[in-house]
């Protein structure tokens, strides 16, 4: 490894290592913070003991199918968005005020239109990733040669089958930079959605364990949480650095 | 004639989005989803009501606090870790897992810390806000283009000179962006936090109207909400894209 990365190590053991001291010479009350070994501790005795399998089942299940959703029928939407020029346009000003309104403002009004289940979740967590691939799907094709589809011309390739032989594979860089963005959006829109109010999930349950109290409980499924997201995160940007790179020798 | 086109275009988005809203209105029923024509009846009442003013006045107020929070610990994070290479390189990952990070996650520790308390609520939004700030305008120090340090120091400008006249301006149009960018998640943040724990602001109107089954308070304080992002994302657009052209 390089010697960034080994300072990288150095810096975040250093913390959590600070963390652990304040924690166990009292500095950090143990009502706030508990110390990072018992938060490791705690995590692995709830996964061994099951006791919040169908929670952690429903709430990556749930992240997992928002992601989905969003990344096919991104693209898609995309394709069509692109192929008109004219509504591309009108769209732009929405495209770039979307995230910039915080949606989160009408969850409570999905929960009144859907009730209190899983489906203002799902269309939270699509909400928020969709626009994205939606806006990375338009930036690739944008840059597929103009000569590839003089190509599918001069073969006389349909519609469907130019999209999906010939732009798909051409602005899959681009594409993939989308599903990365729809990946950490879908995570963030559930999650947040969860702890607002959700009849059930990961994030109720953390929210429910800081109203109990139960702060070993709240500590490591906050833990588990933090792993699984920064794991995903980082596996995608590893997958999108490696895009890119090549995009940069396709370069012409 | 480009600027009319787009006008056209945003009212377009508009009429689209409220002709949505009626239909969607028809489909639920008006004590789900009341229309945008209830919806704007109740919003001249409401807004200039005694209860709306002081909600809106707790956001505000809080939401000032965060953003002055958020912009200056993210721009001292980015400058520095811009001009001090090391830090930037060793940083930089750390500092894009946190930005990836559903944060949401943490309020509780941010409640356990401060209580429910404005400072609390703060806390929460700045720490949406500096991530976004921070690498952008890392970001910007680092592409300053190495030919404008040479001429600033081939025309002999002090250390000073060169901050003032080389970097500030040529790092301006990123850092602008930054801030917009921190705008919109500090608000965010001080929404979720309102949301999910607290006795007033408009993220607690909103859960309170939910509760309570008042729909047309729900959706006014959502277009309140929204208009108020969206205009000051415009404004903050229009500047960057002024400093983009100039430089």
């Amino acid at each position: 490894m390089s010697r960034v990365g080994w300072i990288r190590i150095a810096v975040l053991v250093i913390a959590i290592g600070l963390l652990e001291l304040c924690c166990r010479i009292g500095l950090i009350d143990h009502r706030v913070v508990i110390p990072p070994s018992q938060m490791a501790d705690a995590l692995v005795r709830l996964l061994i003991s099951g006791d919040a399998n169908d929670q952690i089942v429903r709430t990556f299940g749930i992240v997992i199918i928002a992601a989905l959703t969003s990344v096919v029928a991104g693209f898609a939407l995309g394709l069509i968005i692109h192929a008109l020029p004219r509504v591309r346009q009108s769209l732009d000003p929405f495209f770039a005020t979307y995230y910039a309104v915080p949606i989160f403002i009408f969850y409570p009004v999905l929960i009144v239109i859907f009730g209190l289940s899983v489906i203002p979740i799902v269309l939270m967590g699509v909400a928020t990733a969709i626009v994205a691939m939606i806006i990375a799907t338009l930036n690739g094709l944008d840059r597929v040669p103009q000569v590839l589809t003089k190509v599918a011309r001069v073969h006389r390739m349909g519609t469907i089958a130019t999209a999906l032989l010939l732009k798909l594979p051409a602005a899959a860089p681009h594409l993939f930079t989308g599903v990365k963005l729809a990946v950490s959006y879908a995570f963030i829109g559930v999650i947040a959605s969860e702890f607002i109010l959700a009849p059930a999930g990961l994030g109720r349950v953390i929210s429910d364990a800081y109203s109990d109290f139960n702060n070993r409980r709240m500590y490591a499924l906050m833990l588990l949480l933090i792993i699984v997201a920064t794991a995903v995160n980082m596996a995608l940007h590893v997958v999108d650095q490696r895009w890119a790179e090549r995009r940069g020798i396709a370069k012409p | 004639m480009i600027a009319t086109k787009r006008t056209a275009d945003t009212a377009m988005i508009l009429i689209i989005l409220l002709l949505m809203w009626q239909a969607l209105h028809q489909v639920v029923g008006a004590t789900a989803l009341p229309g945008p024509v209830p919806t704007l009846a109740y919003f001249a009442k409401f807004v200039p009501s005694q209860r709306f003013i002081e909600n809106a006045w707790a956001t505000l107020v809080c939401f000032f606090y965060a953003l002055i929070l958020s912009y200056g610990i993210g721009l001292a994070i980015g400058v520095w870790m811009g001009i001090h290479r090391l830090s930037g390189a060793v940083g930089e990952p750390i500092l894009i897992s946190l930005y990836t990070l559903p944060k949401v996650t943490l309020y509780p520790v941010v409640l356990l810390i401060f209580g429910l308390s404005l400072s609390g609520r703060v806390t929460f939004g700045a720490m949406h806000g500096v991530l976004p700030v921070a690498l952008l305008t890392m970001g910007a120090i680092r592409n300053i283009p190495p030919v404008y340090l040479k001429s600033a120091r081939t025309l002999h400008l002090s250390r000073w000179q060169t901050i003032l006249t080389v970097l500030f301006p040529a790092t301006l149009p990123e850092v602008v962006a930054g801030l917009r960018i921190g705008f919109t998640l500090t608000l965010l943040g001080v929404l979720l936090a309102e949301m999910f724990a607290a006795k007033q602001g408009l993220g607690f109107l909103i859960i309170n109207a939910m509760q309570l089954l008042q729909a047309e308070e729900m959706m006014t304080v959502a277009v309140v909400l929204f208009a108020f992002a969206a205009l000051a994302n415009a404004l903050l657009l229009w500047i960057e894209h002024r400093l983009h052209r100039r430089v």
